[in-house]
């Protein structure tokens, strides 16, 4: 509802000092977005701001950059795999939390907590964590530990999100299901899935740019000649000052704009999120 | 269809240890019959009904349909077609595809799916309405989309669980009236759960009374009005004045009221309002005085149109009666209520 339906209906026309607030907090959220979008137009040699000169000349070099190039490809197929084992975990848990299948013993509020601990755990310490169990004990190569890791990371996103559409579908469909001849998985792919598709895409663009902007685990998992687009970017600046690294960083920001609203425009994700 | 038999069913949620919540249920349903079961909630009624469509498993007992024991077959198989109170429509399918739903799932070739799922539709009156969604039904035309949905699959029995008491009150006279055409006429068998005695008495071949997991009283809805058998039922259809009987006499607080003639087994009589006359107290008009009449005083008096209810209270408690409409007694006067014995239903507390 906007201020205005709601003035209409006598709820009251914003303060001016509300207002202000409002885009004071829009600033604060976006103007550091807006320096890094200027930066990356910049024709100087080094990262400065407000930029001395104009040029496309640094979104150009960054598709050069062999590093980029392979780290992008690479955060892409950890970013899509990590998704996929995601929801392929978190959509079945999301269903028996929903209608009750999990077993008392098992304890659904003990399921619950230990799906947030991901969300609450500090990152670096989860990857610590990772590091230690999956490349130090079982020697794991590392495109498979970051995998694993995202994955593990990204499964309270679908359990949640997915969850929060169970929620708004009524139980007893998939009885109507199972009594007209449907089996209890037929019930599921014929009647509960085609009603929670949105809440899965939601799910799915929301873990995939959790897992495409992810830093702290991604860390202690990549290694040698294997890394991801973040951990790229941070290991350029190190050696490098120019103004790619602000060029690259508006292409990505634009790229996740461009998923989300495509999305949102075919699914109204944002009911979901 | 097939005739259902239900053999000392027991059921229950959670361990096998918790109480049960129905227990050792005997239960007929006969070929093309419309049985009732009819209960306050938390009854056991939709428990019952959840167990018979095999939505539920068993703690013990069997079920038996058509002959063949069910108890232990997936609810998928069992061709048992459910009407749920709050409809169950998929709301991602049409109302035509929803009652497609169970003939593509039996794989019917396509010309007798789309004649099957028409004549249902047509069969329900909402032909026009096959492309709409559910979300663009009123409630009344989702409940024919659900009981359509149901009837296409010509399952062996067709379960329907409070169906009307989402509806209004027209509504649900007229939805009534079409459950019981489309069961004449197409000898259904069904087992139909309301809280409802009106709705329960009109449509039913019998009508099945529970109380707490248990059955009170199985009887024709003729019986079941005139010859409630437990003081529960009796309540339940509507008998307001239930009195117990000791040693052949009603008493109350120093009375007796002897009623000669009464079989020994009755123990409690039961008047409806309407066969309670309310009169002037005849003698000296003592409160809880007997003189052929038994005296109180008028504690509520509302005017219902033919008649006038008054609520009295005399030593064998608060008894609701009738008067004209033009009585002239009001709250706090003595008056005489009558208890005919042989206006009341004798209840033997045994179960028939």
């Amino acid at each position: 509802m906007s201020w205005r339906t709601r003035a209409a209906r006598g709820v009251g026309r914003p303060s001016r000092a509300a207002l202000a607030l409002l885009w004071l907090a829009l600033v604060f959220l976006v103007g550091p977005f807006a320096v890094v979008f200027i930066a990356g137009f910049s024709g100087d040699e080094t990262l400065a701001f407000p930029p001395r000169s104009w040029s496309m000349r640094w979104v150009l070099h960054v598709f050069t950059v062999d590093s980029f190039q392979r780290s992008f490809v690479t955060s892409i197929a950890v970013g899509v795999g990590s998704t996929l084992g995601a929801l392929a975990l978190g959509v079945p848990v999301a269903y028996a939390l929903s209608r009750n299948l999990v077993p008392r013993v098992a304890g659904p509020e003990l399921v619950r907590t230990l799906l947030t601990l991901p969300l609450i755990v500090p990152g670096i310490i989860v990857g610590l964590a990772l590091l230690n169990h999956m490349v130090l004990l079982y020697n794991l190569p590392v495109l498979a530990s970051l995998l694993v890791g995202h994955t593990a990371l990204l499964v309270p996103y679908a359990v949640r999100v997915v969850g929060a559409s169970l929620a708004n579908l009524r139980t007893d469909i998939d009885d109507a299901a199972v009594t007209l001849g449907a089996t209890p998985m037929q019930a599921f792919t014929k009647v509960v899935l085609p009603n929670i598709r949105g809440g899965i895409a939601a799910a799915a663009v929301l873990a995939f740019i959790t897992s495409f902007n992810q830093v702290p685990v991604s860390l202690f998992l990549t290694g040698p000649g294997i890394s991801t687009l973040p951990i790229e970017m941070m290991s350029y600046m190190e050696t490098s000052y120019d103004p790619s690294i602000a060029a690259l960083s508006t292409l990505l920001v634009l790229m996740t704009i461009a998923v989300v609203a495509v999305t949102e425009k075919l699914l109204g994700i944002s009911r979901y999120v | 269809m097939s005739d259902l038999r239900l053999h000392d069913l027991t059921l229950g949620y959670g361990k096998a240890g918790s109480p049960a919540a129905v227990q050792g249920l005997n239960l007929q349903v006969p070929s093309g019959q419309l049985v009732s079961l009819l209960g306050p909630s938390g009854c056991g009624k939709t428990t019952t009904m959840r167990a018979v469509a095999g939505l539920l498993p068993l703690r013990a007992g069997r079920i038996v349909l058509g002959g063949q024991d069910v108890s232990q077959l997936p609810a998928h198989r069992r061709d048992i077609g459910l009407v749920f109170q709050s409809y169950a429509l998929f709301p991602h399918l049409s109302a035509w595809d929803n009652v497609a739903f169970g003939l593509r799932l039996r794989r019917v070739a396509q010309a007798e799916l789309q004649q099957r799922v028409d004549e249902a539709l047509a069969s329900v009156g909402l032909q026009t309405f096959a492309a709409r969604m559910p979300a663009q039904l009123s409630g009344g035309q989702q409940q024919r989309v659900a009981l359509a949905r149901a009837m296409v699959i010509r399952p062996r029995l067709l379960l329907l669980d409070e169906p009307l008491s989402n509806l209004d009150a027209s509504l649900r006279l007229e939805m009534r009236a079409e459950v019981r055409r489309l069961q004449r006429a197409l000898r259904i068998t069904m087992l139909y759960v309301t809280h409802d005695q009106d709705e329960a008495l009109a449509l039913s071949d019998r009508v099945v009374v529970m109380r707490e997991g248990r059955i009170e009283q199985d009887a024709t809805p003729a019986d079941l009005f005139t010859r409630p058998a437990t003081p529960f039922v009796a309540r339940f259809m509507g008998y307001e004045n239930l009195l117990p009987v000791q040693q052949g006499a009603l008493r109350g607080a120093g009375v007796a009221w002897p009623m000669p003639g009464l079989p020994a087994a009755v123990t409690h009589l039961a008047w409806r309002p309407s066969a309670v006359p309310v009169v002037a107290a005849a003698g000296a008009g003592t409160p809880g005085q007997v003189e052929g009449q038994i005296h109180g005083q008028v504690r509520a008096r509302s005017y219902l149109g033919e008649t006038v209810e008054y609520l009295v209270a005399t030593p064998l408690g608060a008894i609701k009666g009738i008067a004209a409409p033009d009585a002239p007694w009001l709250e706090g006067d003595i008056v005489g209520v009558l208890l005919d014995p042989a206006r009341a239903a004798h209840i033997t507390g045994a179960l028939p």
